[in-house]
C-alpha cells in the first residue's frame, strides 16, 4: 500500500498502533458484534478531545458498527459520530496529481456539498475517504484524513472495514441485477457472516424505512431489484449502504441519472438522513448543492489540472456572498 | 446479398440434416428407434446398435468438463479480476494459443506422453484410493475413456476461459464498486457481484466447449481405445460416434454398415443441435431474471 500516512505516533496511545505489521486486525464475527454494544460507541463529547483519544481511536473503524447502528440505542451517541477532518491531502493517479492539498473539516450530522467544474477531483476526493480511490492500479494518497480521531490510513485500519462505517452510493442505481430487493438490502450484512433470519428481515425493514422505500416495495421484497424505477433502484442503493450501519453516507452525484421527480425524492430524503449520519454529496448541480447542504465546498482545477479545494462555508454564504472571486464566478455561472 | 448468404447456411444444414435421414433411412426401417438402445455392433450379422458410442460420446464429454471447468473458471477469474495486466495480457494469448494446436498433435501427445504419464500416476493413484467404488474399479491401461476425456479437456479449456474471460471483463465496474464500498474484499467482489452477473455468459462458455467437446474426433480416436461397448468404468476403452465413424467408414461396406454410420451422424448431429437449443433457453431463462449479459453463448 503506497500511502504516506504521515501520522506521528501519538506517545499516550501506544494501543492505537495494535498491529505495527500492519495487518488487519481479523474479520471475526466477535469483533464486529462487540463494536456495536450501543454503550461501547464513543460517547458524547470524547471524540476529538485528545487525552481521551487513545479509549477511542480503534472502535468506530477498526473494529466497526453492525447493525446495531440503526437501533433507537446508537442514535444517542450519533451526535458526534462521524467527524472528517482531512489534512494536506493530496491524491495521484500513478505520477498525476488529482487532487492537491486539501484541508477540510466535515461536519456530523449535516450534509456537505462538493461543487466544482468537471474534472476538479471531487469525485476523487470522495473516494479518497472511504479508500476506494487506492483499488484504482497507481492510485496513492499522501495526507491524513481523521473520522473521529482516527487516521483512517492508519496501519491499524483494514480499508474493508472502514467501507462499512462510510457508505457509498453511486450515480448510477447499481442494484445486483441476480439479487432480490431483499437479498441486495442486506448483500452487505451477509459479508459479515450475518445470516439469521429475523435478524435480517428486522435490517430490511429499518434500512427500507429510512430510504423511504419500505412502503413501496414491503409486498415485493423477493422480487428483483432491477424491476423498480431508477430512482427506487436508487433509494434501494441508499438502502443497502445504510444496512451495514454506516456513519457517513459519501454520495457520488447519486440524482444525476434520474428525473426531477425522482431527484426530489431523494433530496427529500438526504434531509431526512442528516440526522442520523454525516453526508458528503458530489453534486453538478449548483441548485441541489444549495437545496440540500448546510455547508458548501468549491473545487477547481489548478494550472497543473490538481484539483484544490478554493472555499469552504456555509452553503447560504457560498452562493450569496462567497469569499473568493472564482467561487463568485463559478456559483454565477460565468465559468464552468 | 446478406440475405442469400444466410439463407444459404439455413439451406445447408437443413440439406445435411435430410441428406443424412435419407442415407439412414434403411437403418431406421430395419431397427427402428432400438437403434439407439441396441448394444452390439455386429458386421457380420448385420445386427447394429449405437448405444456403445452414444454412451462414450455423453460419457467422455461430460467428464471432460468436469475436469475442464472448474480449471477454466478459475483461469478466467484470475486473468480478468486478478492478474495485473502485464501477466494477463501474455497468459490469455498463451491460453488461446492452446486452441491452435492440431488435434492430431494432441491426439499423438496423447498416445505417447500423456496416456502413459496417467497410468503410471492419477489413474494408479484413482485405483487405489477409489477402487472399491465400481466406476473408479481397475485395471487402468492408459488408453481409454479416461485418457481421452483429460484430452478432451485441454482441447476444451481454451475456449471455456476465453469466452469466460470476456464476459467476466465486461460485467460494469460499478457491480464490482458497488460491492466493494459494501464492505468486500476482492475475492467476494467476484464471487458475490462479479460471477452471479456474468452466470448466464459462462454457462454458454461451457456449453460452447461441451459442444467442441461431443464432436472432436480425431484426438479422441487416437486415445480412447476404440473398443464398442458401453463403459461403465472410467478407466474402460470405448468408442465415440465420431471416432466410430472415423476409424470405419474406410472400409465400410455399401449398404446396411454405411446407413447405419450415417445414422450414427444423425444422432450426433441430435445431439448437438439438441444441446445447443438446451443451452439457449438455460442461458435466456438466466438473463430474462434480469441476469446480465444475454449474450457470449
Amino acid at each position: 500500500m503506497a500511502i504516506d500516512a504521515a501520522q506521528p505516533e501519538t506517545p499516550g496511545a501506544p494501543e492505537g498502533r495494535q498491529n505495527p505489521q500492519g495487518r488487519p486486525p481479523p474479520e471475526t464475527e466477535e469483533t464486529a458484534v462487540a463494536g456495536h454494544a450501543p454503550g461501547v460507541r464513543h460517547a458524547p463529547g470524547v471524540g476529538h478531545s485528545p487525552e481521551l483519544r487513545p479509549g477511542v481511536q480503534r472502535l468506530p473503524i477498526a473494529v466497526g458498527p453492525g447493525p446495531g447502528d440503526l437501533t433507537d440505542g446508537a442514535a444517542a451517541s450519533e451526535a458526534t459520530a462521524g467527524l472528517l477532518e482531512v489534512r494536506h491531502l493530496n491524491a495521484y493517479y500513478g505520477t498525476f496529481r488529482a487532487i492537491r492539498d486539501v484541508d477540510l473539516s466535515i461536519r456530523p450530522n449535516a450534509v456537505t456539498a462538493l461543487i466544482g467544474p468537471s474534472g476538479c477531483g471531487k469525485t476523487t476526493f470522495l473516494r479518497t475517504l472511504n479508500r476506494m480511490h487506492e483499488l484504482v492500479p497507481g492510485a496513492t494518497v499522501q495526507g491524513t484524513i481523521e473520522l473521529d480521531g482516527v487516521d483512517v490510513y492508519g496501519s491499524n485500519i483494514d480499508p474493508v472495514r472502514l467501507r462499512r462505517v462510510m457508505g457509498m452510493v453511486f450515480q448510477r442505481p447499481s442494484p445486483f441485477p441476480t439479487m432480490s430487493i431483499y437479498d441486495n438490502v442486506v448483500a452487505g450484512l451477509r459479508l459479515t457472516g450475518r445470516h439469521q433470519r429475523s435478524e435480517l428481515d428486522a435490517v430490511v425493514e429499518r434500512s427500507l424505512r429510512r430510504a423511504a422505500l419500505w412502503d413501496e416495495v414491503k409486498d415485493k421484497l423477493r422480487e428483483n431489484g432491477m424491476s423498480l424505477s431508477g430512482g427506487q433502484q436508487q433509494r434501494l442503493c441508499i438502502a443497502r449502504a445504510l444496512a451495514v450501519g454506516p456513519e457517513v453516507l459519501l454520495m457520488d452525484e447519486p440524482a444525476s441519472a434520474l428525473d426531477p421527480i425522482a431527484t426530489l425524492r431523494i433530496e427529500e430524503l438526504i434531509a431526512e438522513l442528516k440526522q442520523s449520519y454525516t453526508i458528503v454529496i458530489v453534486t453538478h448541480n449548483m441548485q441541489q448543492a444549495a437545496r440540500v447542504s448546510d455547508r458548501t465546498a468549491f473545487l477547481t482545477m489548478g494550472e497543473d489540472r490538481a484539483g484544490y479545494l478554493v472555499e469552504v462555508d456555509e452553503t447560504s454564504r457560498i452562493f450569496t456572498n462567497p469569499r473568493e472571486r472564482l467561487t463568485e464566478d463559478y456559483v454565477s455561472g460565468r465559468f464552468g | 446479398m446478406t440475405l442469400v448468404a444466410a439463407g444459404l447456411i439455413v439451406v445447408l444444414l437443413a440439406g445435411i440434416t435430410i441428406r443424412l435421414a435419407i442415407e439412414s433411412a434403411g437403418t431406421w426401417a430395419r431397427f427402428g428407434l432400438g437403434f439407439l438402445g441396441g448394444t452390439t455392433w455386429d458386421v457380420v450379422n448385420g445386427v447394429y446398435g449405437a448405444l456403445p458410442f452414444v454412451a462414450g460420446t455423453v460419457e467422455s464429454s461430460l467428464l471432460a468438463l468436469i475436469i475442464a471447468v472448474p480449471l477454466s473458471l478459475l483461469t478466467a477469474i484470475f486473468l480478468a479480476e486478478l492478474a495485473p495486466r502485464w501477466l494477463s495480457v501474455p497468459l490469455t494469448f498463451l491460453v488461446e494459443l492452446l486452441a491452435a494446436i492440431p488435434s492430431v498433435v494432441v491426439g499423438l501427445w496423447g498416445v505417447f506422453v500423456l496416456s502413459p504419464f496417467l497410468r503410471d500416476t492419477v489413474e494408479k493413484w484413482l485405483v487405489g484410493a477409489l477402487g472399491f467404488i465400481p466406476i473408479f474399479s481397475g485395471p487402468a491401461f492408459g488408453i481409454g475413456l479416461f485418457s481421452a476425456s483429460v484430452v478432451l479437456a485441454i482441447m476444451i479449456v481454451p475456449t471455456i476461459v476465453s469466452v469466460s474471460r470476456e464476459v467476466i471483463v465486461a460485467v460494469p465496474g460499478a457491480q464490482r464498486e458497488a460491492m466493494l464500498a459494501l464492505g468486500a474484499t476482492r475475492w467476494e467482489t467476484t464471487r458475490r457481484a462479479v460471477l452471479p452477473y456474468a452466470r448466464s455468459g459462462i454457462v454458454g462458455a461451457v456449453i460452447l466447449g461441451l459442444g467442441r467437446a461431443l464432436g472432436e474426433t480425431m484426438a479422441v480416436t487416437m486415445v480412447i481405445g476404440n473398443k464398442d461397448i458401453v463403459p461403465t468404468r472410467v478407466f474402460d476403452q470405448a468408442q465415440t460416434i465420431a471416432s466410430k465413424i472415423a476409424t470405419t467408414f474406410n472400409e465400410a461396406q455399401v449398404g446396411i454398415q454405411t446407413q447405419s454410420l450415417i445414422a450414427l451422424g444423425l444422432v450426433l448431429l441430435a445431439i448437438t443441435l439438441a444441446l445447443n437449443v438446451i443451452a439457449r433457453l438455460l442461458v435466456r431463462q438466466v438473463a430474462g431474471d434480469g441476469g446480465g449479459l444475454a449474450s457470449g453463448g
